[in-house]
């Protein structure tokens, strides 16, 4: 349990560190993602303690944006004054943006199962 | 008697725990809401905690900076999360590695998608150049999110709400939009969940399945990193 979020926590500062050193502009956390990948590919197992302790932060993954967005109490002049731009730019953008992505994949998805399927 | 109670919440408002405490104990409350109200997506537990916090700091007066010295502690687990994501990735591996060509594809014009047409639209409604540049990364994960709005010169912390609230509208309006345009394969609904609506939308994606929630959670960290990379051109491009 405690290894687990040690490692997790190491991946992650394993990312700040080369992220900090290359200057890539890539964030530190999905750099560190990227690396717990690779060791696991590496190593061809999951520990199940890691299992278990991500799938708990995981499953709780809605909490961990609350303290984020309470923070909307910093910003009610700005949105008071262009609520209707932000709202309605938020609406269509995440409308079009999920359509799009879902869209383009399962068609190209199908596309390629049927190629595969033939050939 | 009186004079005991002042002591006590000087100490206690001071101190981390006291935010800490609460924000558990009112998310705990937003979940059982939530379920109470047979999982209804409007009452979901990120909008119904960070609305009950709101009217609680608003009633007692409490600064944000006061609340947050004791809810860092929470949000500072939204890295190792972050991190975590490599889990359900290594499980799913198989499934995410034949289907790289439709994933790319379907990153690249989902995200181009929701960067241009938040800041288009915006734009046209006469939305100020600081909130244009906050919009900009709201489809991307909190943390990466600020990162960016920081460099183009937004304002990061208008960002994170603004990230949080597109979470919440994609968790609500995605599964409808999904089954209306016919999107019947996990691996596509749950990645586009995660595209345009980071980890609130890779949260509904679990409900769905642990495919769905597999793919949404690459989605994060897929387009967190390009995002990081493309925004600030967008922004160069566009003359903000």
């Amino acid at each position: 349990m405690i290894a687990a979020l040690a490692a997790l926590l190491v991946f992650q500062l394993l990312g700040e560190i080369v992220v900090g050193a290359s200057g890539v502009p890539v964030p530190g956390p999905v750099a560190g993602m990227l690396f717990l990948f690779l060791v696991l590919r590496a190593r061809g197992s999951l520990p199940p303690s890691l299992k278990t302790v991500s799938e708990t932060l995981l499953s709780n993954l809605p909490l961990l944006f609350v303290p984020a967005g309470v923070g909307i109490i910093q910003h009610f002049s700005l949105l008071s004054r262009e609520w209707l731009a932000i709202l309605l730019a938020l609406l269509v953008s995440t409308f079009l943006s999920l359509g799009a992505t879902a869209v383009v994949m399962q068609t190209l998805a199908r596309v390629l199962r049927r190629k595969g399927a033939r050939g | 008697m009186d004079k005991t109670i002042t002591q006590i919440w000087v100490y206690l408002s001071a101190s981390p725990l006291l935010w800490l405490s609460v924000t558990l104990l009112v998310y705990l409350a937003g979940n059982w809401i939530f379920e109470k109200s047979g999982r209804r997506a409007l009452l979901n537990p990120v909008g119904v905690s960070i609305a009950l916090l709101v009217v609680l700091l608003l009633g007692g007066g409490i600064p944000y900076r006061t609340y947050f010295n004791g809810a860092q502690f929470v949000h500072f687990l939204l890295g190792p999360a972050t991190v975590a994501l490599a889990i359900p990735l290594f499980q799913h591996w198989e499934r995410v590695r034949v289907l790289l060509l439709p994933l790319a594809l379907g990153l690249t014009i989902g995200s181009a998608t929701a960067v241009l047409s938040a800041m288009g639209v915006a734009w046209v409604l006469g939305g100020s150049r600081a909130t244009l540049l906050s919009l900009a990364p709201k489809s991307v994960t909190t943390p990466i999110a600020m990162g960016i709005a920081e460099k183009i010169g937004g304002i990061p912390s208008l960002t994170a709400v603004l990230v949080i609230l597109t979470g919440i509208l994609g968790a609500l309006l995605g599964p409808p939009l999904l089954s209306f345009l016919r999107i019947s394969e996990d691996e596509a609904k749950g990645f586009a969940l995660g595209v345009a609506s980071h980890g609130i939308g890779t949260a509904r994606a679990f409900q769905i399945s642990g495919v769905a929630g597999a793919f949404s959670g690459l989605a994060i960290g897929l387009n967190g990193i390009l995002m990081a990379v493309l925004i600030p051109v967008f922004a160069r491009l566009l003359g903000l």
